[in-house]
């Protein structure tokens, strides 16, 4: 669906993203995971025809990007960071608008709008001015307008920026019920939120991909391991039944506020999740709580991130980046998103 | 043409749920209104001479409403983001900048279409022709298109509203003024520059009723000009 070769974007000087290669199938969820100045937004500029490249190959549905630009707009949905959305009109109207914009019959137009409506649950604000929405609903309508012509290829720059807890969960929800249909591109900076939304990540550092792979994959080429963490009762000795499960490489215990309960965080080479609480049972030892501890991407990410940190020394000097904190997960997003941040992405 | 309706149908919208068009048009209406008092009530004057001066209060009331309605038009959206929608949809920019200079004209012609009553009064109680009338107004709406092109351009190299009418305001004031210029300079150079002049020798026979074709093309070359400029500069965007 998507075939990047060599993409280079120089504003000015400055190279922006490059060399940037990558390859999507048709249907897959895949995020594009990057610090803020990593070249997320460019590229995604990019491909939905906002922006020409400076050097290099941009195919979307086989259509060169810069020879057909026009052929190429109409096979993409494109949500920027900031939706796109005329306050004046209603939910309905700007619908209708944006279908008839990509060309949508005349006859289908109300379909697709109440398909679009539906969704992306905002039937109940339908007929409502966009000026009076949420911050939440205009998300989701920013997605609507991108998706109600049915596009092949839906591009997400930063979807659950701003959004509360509980909009975070039905935005994700939302982005899950697009694949298949639609091959969905989201970019995001929330480690977190990429791993449990999307197939497959691209993470992005300097304006090039420098890993691709599962949440798991990425973690076990870099040795980070799988990490769960695990809360148990009782006064048996927890932590050599632990160490005693064959896939454990490291146990690290973790303050608990319950009383009674101690909890461990666990390192290993594969998911020890079954084997773990086997164990536990078969000794006798009460199992409180379990779950995929969620620092995991985060530390290859870190990993990833530094290790592009030592190659190329002259840019990075030049980067207005600030060292960001290192647990963002989606319920910090709102402080992540104030904090004053990074590089500037493209200009508007 | 039916996406450049698209746009226009949507900017006119905006425009009428919006203070701005009304404003703009009270605000000419009573411009237009006080000059019509001042000059064709208070004295005794020729029907066809308060004529003029309607038309030449017309045409100062026009350039500046078409600036005020031009600089929203794409300065907005680039400020709200809404540019966007635009610019990755499967619309071409020359159909952008059409729409977009379609609505605001309709909004100017609606503006000088209400302000007919005064010369209808006119012709009612005096002795005008209604051709002079009508070259009148098609005069006024040339050259409301010639600036409404020009402030088009500035809304499209703007990054804010603010911005843009400052730089319409800065490309249209010194085509007015070259007549000005025009007085200062010998011949030849000051026929050419006189003949450039957005206002004085090229709208002086509308306000006559004389309708000379060659200053008809003149505001077309104009409104072209600036058009085309404005498609351009929303060409070399995608390049920065």
């Amino acid at each position: 669906m998507i075939e990047i070769q060599d993409l280079y974007k120089l504003y000015g000087t400055r190279r922006a993203v490059g060399p940037l290669s990558a390859t999507i199938e048709q249907g897959e969820i895949v995020g594009l995971l990057g610090l803020n100045g990593a070249g997320k937004t460019t590229t995604l500029r990019i491909l939905a025809c906002d922006l020409l490249p400076s050097a290099g190959t941009v195919k979307v549905g086989g259509l060169d990007v810069v020879e057909e630009p026009h052929r190429v707009r109409a096979l993409i949905g494109y949500l920027p960071d900031t939706p796109p959305l005329y306050a004046e009109m209603t939910v309905r109207e700007l619908l209708g608008f944006a279908a008839r914009l990509r060309d949508v019959p005349s006859g289908e137009l109300g379909r697709r709008v109440g398909e679009a409506l539906e969704l992306t649950r905002t039937v109940e604000v339908a007929d409502q001015a966009i000026s009076s929405l949420s911050h939440g609903f205009r998300q989701r309508v920013g997605i609507a307008q991108a998706i109600v012509h049915r596009p092949r290829l839906v591009v997400l720059d930063e979807p659950i920026s701003g959004l509360d807890p509980v909009q975070i969960v039905e935005m994700r929800e939302l982005v899950r019920s697009l694949g298949g249909e639609h091959t969905v591109l989201v970019s995001s900076h929330i480690l977190h939120e990429i791993s449990e939304t999307c197939d497959r990540i691209l993470v992005i550092d300097d304006g090039k991909i420098v890993e691709s792979g599962t949440e798991q994959e990425l973690a076990a080429r870099l040795g980070a391991g799988v990490r769960v963490e695990v809360t148990v009762g009782g006064s048996a000795d927890a932590e050599a039944v632990l160490r005693a499960v064959a896939a454990v490489r490291e146990i690290e215990p973790i303050d608990v506020a319950e009383p009674g309960a101690r909890r461990f965080r666990v390192t290993a080479d594969a998911d020890p999740r079954d084997a773990l609480v086997r164990a536990l049972v078969a000794a006798g030892v009460p199992v409180l709580g379990l779950g995929r501890a969620e620092s995991e991407l985060e530390t290859v990410f870190t990993r990833l991130v530094a290790a592009g940190a030592e190659a190329p020394p002259a840019r990075r000097a030049s980067r207005k980046r600030r060292p960001r904190p290192a647990a963002e997960s989606a319920g910090d997003t709102a402080a992540a998103d104030a904090a004053p941040v990074i590089d500037e992405e493209a200009p508007r | 043409m039916t996406k450049t309706w698209l746009v226009a149908r949507r900017e006119l919208g905006a425009y009428l749920r919006s203070p701005l068009g009304a404003l703009v048009i009270a605000a000419m209406l009573l411009i237009d209104g006080i000059w019509f008092y001042w000059q064709g009530m208070s004295e005794k004057r020729l029907s066809a001479e308060v004529l003029q001066e309607f038309f030449y209060a017309a045409s100062g009331t026009t350039m500046v409403a078409s600036l005020f309605l031009a600089m929203r038009l794409v300065a907005e959206e680039r400020q709200t983001g809404t540019i966007t929608l635009l610019s990755t949809a499967p619309i071409r920019d020359v159909e952008i900048v059409l729409g977009k200079f379609l609505s605001a004209f309709l909004m100017l012609a609606l503006a000088t279409a209400v302000s007919a009553y005064m010369p209808l009064l006119i012709l009612v109680n005096g002795k005008v022709s209604a051709g002079h009338i009508l070259v009148g107004y098609l005069g006024v709406l040339l050259l409301g298109a010639a600036a409404t092109s020009i402030g088009l351009l500035g809304s499209v190299l703007a990054r804010s509203q603010v911005v843009a009418l400052v730089l319409g305001a800065l490309l249209l004031v010194p085509l007015v003024l070259l007549w000005l210029v025009a007085r200062a300079v010998d011949p030849p150079l000051n026929g050419f520059l006189s003949g450039l002049a957005l206002h004085h020798e090229n709208f002086r026979p509308f306000m006559q009723g004389i309708l000379e074709l060659d200053r008809v093309a003149y505001y077309v070359a104009v409104t072209f000009f600036f058009l085309l400029a404005s498609v351009k500069a929303m060409e070399a965007r995608r390049w920065r």
